[in-house]
């Protein structure tokens, strides 16, 4: 099942550059919570933040507190800890390019030292299937490269990665930018059911992705959250007249 | 800055107030119509409905293409939602003129009758409630709208007031019967027209302030928004 998260006064800054002020709110367990926001307003930082991705980058430094279920992320855990609990999707499909469509689907519980055959093969196609593709893949799992999949299997293949090793966060960082309308619609009805076991937090520049998928909306500005509220709220009768402007396309 | 989307409010908005010129002129001549007995307003009633008919049909699809082609959100698709439905209230105030102008016609063929009650002071009443629900409508202003939502329990009044008194009309002389029955129709027909206003009103509300107001579901608290924007 999926937990929820919690952000109080999370900051965040590129050597002395500051990214993110003081961003507190809640993203509920089994709910997708998307992120939206022109370009550089910090949506991508945040994500990255939520599951220690943004220390990788040198020079860049976090405060805050981030409450993932009963994981404190900045205070007594080890950033692949972390990682293990949160999976993450990003913009480009980005599978092992040498490994089968089982061994990109395995890797991360092999690397964790998970070597039983049997355990291994469920696991990876229960992955698939809740990805949406294993009816596609089946009767090449193990012929076929991750890289000869089309963009749309690609990324969906990247789920099931990042869903083999049981997160109960998924974080997505504008999956859909490099899909088509069809690869598109299929990430966005998987979204839908991964709901029911895992809380979502998606980055999207596309507003009506944003409406699509998500219950709760957050719509950041130059580095800080104007507004939070549910989706329905933020795209009919947003509270915040920079909300508005954004989401009728007056600017960004 | 979506210029081009931008275009196209502005054009919707300025066909709306298009329309809503045409019915407002349309129940403004029926109800002088009545007052003077005049048939040449009524014919021009008759006539101008097609004008109505045909831009209910223009502004629909605008509004859908707008919808379907630049997927509006939060204001601008509040305001394209109100005016669908504001569109549809004027259509349905052109055809109240029409019956207005039909019932006219059917009285200038009988007798002139005294009837004891003050039509031209209902009339002008509706007339205002349309009047002023367009202009909330092009000062998207919500007071405005708030101010023909109370006018509404005015003309209801007026209207049952005027069924009372013609009913007994028709009791005490039954020779104008024909006559009061025009005149209770014209005010049920009035009565309606306030009605539509009043569906502007809630829609201008609901586009301006993100509030659905109708059937006195959040009146009260549209009422008390309305007292804290004017101070």
């Amino acid at each position: 099942m999926g937990v929820g998260i919690k952000v109080n006064k999370l900051n965040a800054w590129f050597g002395k550059t500051q990214a993110l002020y003081d961003i507190s709110m809640e993203a509920p367990a089994n709910h997708a919570t998307a992120v939206i926001g022109p370009s550089g307003c910090g949506k991508s930082t945040f994500v990255r933040c939520l599951n220690r991705m943004h220390e990788t980058v040198p020079d860049a430094k976090a405060t805050g507190k981030v409450q993932i279920g009963d994981i404190d992320v900045y205070n007594g855990s080890s950033a692949v800890q972390i990682r293990r609990r949160i999976g993450m999707v990003f913009q480009k499909p980005n599978p092992f390019p040498t490994m089968s469509i089982y061994d990109n689907v395995a890797a991360g519980l092999k690397l964790n030292g998970f070597h039983n055959r049997r355990r291994l093969d469920e696991i990876v196609e229960r992955s698939l299937q809740v990805a949406a593709l294993w009816d596609e893949v089946k009767d090449s799992l193990r012929k076929k490269s991750g890289a000869s999949l089309s963009g749309g299997q690609q990324q969906r293949l990247c789920i099931a990665r990042a869903l083999a090793v049981q997160p109960e966060v998924l974080l997505m960082d504008e999956p859909c930018s490099a899909l088509d309308p069809i690869s598109t619609g299929k990430i966005e009805e998987l979204i839908f059911q991964l709901k029911e076991n895992f809380t979502i937090v998606i980055v999207t520049h596309n507003m009506q992705q944003a409406s699509r998928v998500a219950e709760f909306t957050g719509f950041f500005l130059l580095g800080k959250l104007i507004e939070f509220d549910k989706t329905e709220k933020i795209f009919t009768t947003p509270s915040d007249k920079r909300t508005e402007d954004y989401v009728t396309g007056r600017f960004g | 800055m979506r210029t081009r989307f931008q275009q196209g409010l502005d054009d919707l908005r300025a066909r709306l107030l298009h329309m809503g010129g045409l019915a407002e002129q349309a129940v403004d001549r029926a109800c002088q119509a009545y007052i003077d007995r005049d048939l040449v307003r009524c014919q021009l009633v008759l006539e101008g409905e097609s004008q109505i008919n045909v831009a209910e049909r223009e502004i629909d699809e605008q509004a859908f293409d707008l919808l379907a082609l630049q997927q509006p959100a939060a204001v601008d698709l509040r305001f394209i939602l109100a005016v669908t439905k504001i569109n549809s209230d004027l259509e349905r105030v052109g055809d109240q003129a029409v019956n207005i102008a039909e019932r006219v016609m059917d009285m200038v063929e009988l007798p002139k009758a005294e009837l004891p009650i003050d039509m031209a002071r209902m009339a002008a009443a509706v007339s205002a409630m349309v009047r002023r629900s367009l202009e909330s409508f092009i000062e998207g202003k919500a007071e405005l709208a708030q101010a023909v939502l109370e006018m509404d329990n005015v003309v209801d009044r007026m209207k049952d007031e005027a069924f009372i008194t013609l009913v007994k009309t028709m009791n005490d002389h039954p020779d104008v019967t024909r006559q009061a029955l025009d005149a209770l129709l014209i005010a049920r027909n009035l009565e309606r027209v306030a009605d539509h206003a009043t569906n502007i009103a809630e829609d201008v509300i609901f586009w301006v302030r993100g509030a659905d107001v109708r059937h006195n579901v959040g009146h009260e608290a549209s009422v008390h928004q309305a007292v804290t924007d004017t101070h």
